[in-house]
């Protein structure tokens, strides 16, 4: 497998003053599920672009397969792209629509019309190839859009949100579909969303993107377990931020005083140094409890619990540490179910899964 | 509004009434077997209408009208087709500057730029006639044409464009496989509507045209006649049909394929 | 070299766009702005004879323009019709815009086709209709004299001022229709509910929440019924006989018979310049009233 099939580098991208892409470097590898997320405005749909020739890159250089592709138009990329609302040709119908890009390939009618019932067969399409696109559910046309970019055989596929405008029930069954059909057909897939949930579950890695730059790039569980910076924690799933200073480090480990709670050892792998008072601990949902009695976890705390929103797989409490007010979602799991409002009761903190992040 | 107004609606009616009355009485008259335009009503004939079959002049100002309304709605309407993408896809430096511009023959009286048209065309050393009629008309329709395809374009999925691009074809085999044929029920109405208004324009046609009459100038000539007045009727009669029926064809194509049904024209003056 | 230059061109908006624009802005420049400019600087010469044209620049024929009494009377003129016809149109249109934009809901497409019409058909013709109707032996007198209400035909109602203004008012209100509907239209009727619910009459919500929205309408009529009927041509010509002439009808003769056409460039700058100044004064004290009025 070639580990620098696509290869970004140095891509920046300019609208005016404004840097939607900012010297951006990393390669995808070949057959690789990959995931640029990002909340709206963060520069990956741009980024996508310029994969696919829609814009040019202000600075910077793209090779797909060791060739440049930098300067090349749409039209001579090896690529091809499932729009965000698809953009189904209205005119046309399913059939000629997956046709419309194998008209320049040279291909001779046999092919190609082997080519297009395979590619039906591959969507699960067939028999719809007379419809048009007005007679299409939002999924039929997410398949017709696939369709019509997988049937030329791209080396990369690139995929613009397609799944945004389905509703939750039909995403979930399209998620695991374009993930069974990228294993079996192998393509390279650039996907982009601002759904965490969809990219940890489909991509083997993903680009966490904010401001025109990489935040984090890495294995899904990596993102979760191991952020490294306040963003990447932040952005993906819940969590709880302490602000805190380092102290001495001890091996693997470092001693941090966390405000308000006292000094405590953490895991250092992100290499933060001693003496730095820009910290701050991450703690996910799952690492906190609260419970009516004192319990044995690293770090527990008598708090008071002023009001709580439960939120499904979480909850949240506003509860009064020491007289100070503070926000902690925990997950649901992790305690009974009484209500606690308005009652003593203690915070528990596991030490084991707390990510030590240093700010900006 | 569930509320029903029925002073306003018979104001209403008598406004279309003072606004399309005044134009029937060329098709009743145009009938009428006498020279003056009086009533009573002297008697039923088609006489004013056969006569036009007689008229060689009026052949030749037909064929020459026909001429300048193809040549002008056609360049017009390309050049208007450009411009309504670059208002509708694009925002840019000066843009509401071009677009004044642009529209401004619409806003200026004619009898300016005819005037000014003339001065440079006599200085030029060419000869008057149809060929500066012509270059007028595409100034004058430009306008015209660039309103009605942006109402069309606008709202269209650009995404389309840039599909057929990453499938492999280039900005020509795009605009053929995929702008043109969505474009097409605009362009057409735009084609339509600039021809109707090169076919009835007179004051460009009347101080650029020389000898080579246009059917408007052709028309003005003789109504100077009385005796021949029944027969400007007739062909008044003719021409209101002929425009009326391409102008709601226009109208028809217009909508075709668009869920508004909003006649905005006049949405971006 | 070829790449690099797509490269540039690409990258920007407004490359793309200006060459998108470009035939039109070069049809714009070279058919109306040079011309345009050539007859301003034809404004600055002097015919000397039929043929002869002295081009030495001179002011002279902006001042023969307002040393002759007729030229500036027939400006005045043009002017004062322009303004009566603009202010009948706009007065007579609104309401009906008015109605169908807020109270037909059935068959809309049918009122609005009736509306866009008359914008399409032969101008010449829909003012040639007037003549039929206020002729010596027209419409309206051979009606009245067949009822016997008159006895001799009434021969002001054609070559008149007046039978200009009736003219001009129906063959332009098509242009003020369209903008003002289109206006109205696209008022957000939620505006108007919430002026009601705030406790303001009928009356008020009109002129303090309509009006001053449909304002971009008017003033769209405004431009597009002044501008033009000041040089308007052809109703004069045919309807208003010496007493309705306009100064258009006076550039022609410049331009024909009398062949001056210095003098003719002049009268059409002036022209120009005088409608220019005056929609500017009304746009923008019609923008400074709606201030005023919300």
């Amino acid at each position: 497998m070639n580990e620098n099939f696509i290869q970004i580098n140095g891509i920046s991208k300019h609208f005016g003053n404004v840097k939607a892409v900012d010297d951006v470097s990393f390669s995808i590898k070949e057959g690789e599920f990959f995931s640029l997320l990002g909340p709206s405005g963060c520069g990956k749909t741009t980024l996508l672009r310029l994969l696919a020739g829609f814009e040019y890159p202000t600075n910077g250089n793209l090779l797909i397969d060791g060739s440049d592709i930098t300067a090349l138009p749409p039209d001579k990329r090896p690529t091809n792209m499932v729009f965000q609302n698809y953009a189904i040709f209205p005119h046309i119908n399913v059939e000629q629509n997956i046709k419309f890009g194998l008209r320049k390939l040279g291909l001779t009618d046999d092919e190609i019309k082997k080519r297009v019932d395979d590619v039906l067969a591959l969507v699960k399409l067939e028999g719809y190839e007379e419809r048009f696109s007005g007679q299409l559910s939002g999924g039929q046309r997410q398949r017709v859009a696939l369709a019509r970019a997988l049937v030329r055989q791209p080396k990369v596929l690139l995929l613009d949100e397609p799944l945004g405008a389905l509703d939750k029930k039909l995403r979930d069954e399209m998620q695991l579909e374009l993930r069974t059909l990228q294993k079996e057909i192998g393509i390279t897939f650039v996907f982009v969303t601002h759904d965490q949930q969809e990219a940890i579950s489909m991509s083997d890695r993903v680009a966490v993107m904010s401001e025109g730059k990489i935040q984090q790039l890495s294995a899904p569980n990596e993102l979760y377990k191991n952020p490294e910076n306040i963003f990447v924690s932040d952005f993906i799933g819940e969590t709880n931020f302490l602000k805190a200073s380092t102290k001495s480090k001890d091996g693997e480990h470092i001693n941090v005083a966390i405000e308000d709670l006292g000094d405590f050892k953490v895991k250092n792998n992100l290499n933060i140094p001693e003496n730095s008072s820009d910290v701050v601990c991450s703690v996910r949902p799952e690492s906190m409890m609260i419970s009516r009695d004192k319990s044995d976890w690293d770090i527990c705390l008598e708090a008071k619990i002023n009001q709580t929103s439960y939120l499904g797989e979480m909850t949240r409490f506003y509860v009064e540490v020491s007289g100070i007010n503070k926000v902690i979602t925990v997950s649901s799991q992790h305690f009974d179910n009484q209500s606690f409002e308005n009652n003593t009761c203690f915070i528990s903190i596991s030490l084991e899964d707390i990510s030590l992040l240093q700010k900006k | 509004m569930n509320e029903k107004n029925s002073s306003l609606l018979v104001y209403t009616l008598i406004y279309f009434g003072f606004l399309y009355i005044p134009v029937l009485f060329l098709p009743i008259f145009s009938f009428n077997d006498a020279n003056y335009m009086s009533f009573p009503l002297a008697g039923f004939t088609t006489d004013h209408y056969e006569e036009m079959w007689s008229k060689r002049n009026l052949h030749k100002a037909l064929w020459a009208s026909v001429k300048v309304g193809v040549v002008a709605s056609v360049v017009s309407t390309a050049i208007a087709l450009l411009a309504a993408k670059a208002f509708v896809r694009y925002k840019f430096r000066g843009q509401n500057v071009s677009y004044g511009a642009i529209m401004m023959p619409f806003l200026i009286p004619e009898i300016i730029l005819a005037v000014s048209i003339l001065i440079i065309w006599i200085n030029l050393g060419l000869p008057l006639g149809l060929v500066p009629v012509t270059i007028g008309h595409i100034l004058f329709c430009t306008p015209f044409a660039m309103l009605i395809l942006i109402a069309r374009i606008e709202g269209f999925d650009f995404s389309l464009e840039e599909a057929s691009r990453d499938l492999g074809e280039n900005a020509w085999g795009t605009f053929y496989r995929v702008s043109l044929p969505l474009y097409l029920p605009g362009i057409i109405a735009a084609l339509l509507l600039s021809f109707i208004i090169s076919f009835d324009e007179f004051i460009l046609a009347f101080f650029l045209s020389g000898s080579d009459a246009t059917l408007p100038m052709y028309m003005w000539n003789q109504m100077r006649f009385v005796k021949k007045l029944p027969h400007v009727l007739a062909l008044g009669a003719v021409i209101i049909v002929f425009t009326t029926f391409i102008v709601l064809l226009a109208f028809w194509l217009r909508n075709v394929g668009q869920g508004k049904e909003k006649q905005d024209i006049a949405i971006k003056l | 070299m070829f790449q690099a230059w797509r490269n540039l061109y690409s990258k920007s908006d407004n490359a793309k766009a200006y060459s998108l624009l470009s035939p039109a802005l070069f049809l714009i420049i070279l058919v109306m702005l040079i011309p345009m400019a050539l007859m301003l600087s034809f404004s600055s010469f002097t015919q000397v004879s039929m043929m002869e044209i002295d081009f030495t620049p001179t002011f002279q024929r902006y001042i023969d323009f307002f040393e002759k009494s007729l030229l500036v009377s027939l400006l005045i003129k043009s002017v004062k019709i322009s303004f009566i016809v603009t202010l009948i149109t706009l007065l007579t249109a609104y309401p009906v815009c008015y109605y169908i934009a807020f109270y037909v809901k059935k068959n809309k497409m049918l009122w609005l086709v009736l509306l866009t019409l008359p914008f399409w058909t032969s101008y010449l013709l829909r003012v040639f209709s007037w003549k039929i109707i206020l002729g010596t032996k027209g419409v309206f007198n051979s009606t009245l004299l067949g009822a016997g209400i008159i006895s001799e035909p009434l021969t002001f109602l054609m070559y008149s001022e007046e039978a200009v203004i009736i003219t001009l008012t129906h063959a332009w209100a098509a242009f003020a229709l369209l903008p003002l509907y289109v206006s109205l239209e696209k008022i957000d009727f939620s505006y108007i509910e919430a002026a009601r619910d705030l406790g303001l009459s009928k009356f008020e919500v009109f002129w303090k929440v309509t009006f001053p929205l449909s304002l971009p309408g008017v003033i769209g009529a405004i431009l597009i019924i002044f501008i033009p009927t000041v040089g308007d041509y052809v109703t004069p010509a045919l309807i208003g006989g010496t007493e309705g002439r306009m100064l258009s009808n006076m550039i022609q003769a410049y331009f024909g018979k009398i062949n001056n056409i210095p003098l003719g460039a002049a009268s059409a700058t002036i022209m120009l310049t005088t409608v220019i100044l005056i929609t500017a004064i009304v746009s923008y004290t019609t923008k400074r009233l709606t201030q005023r009025l919300s």
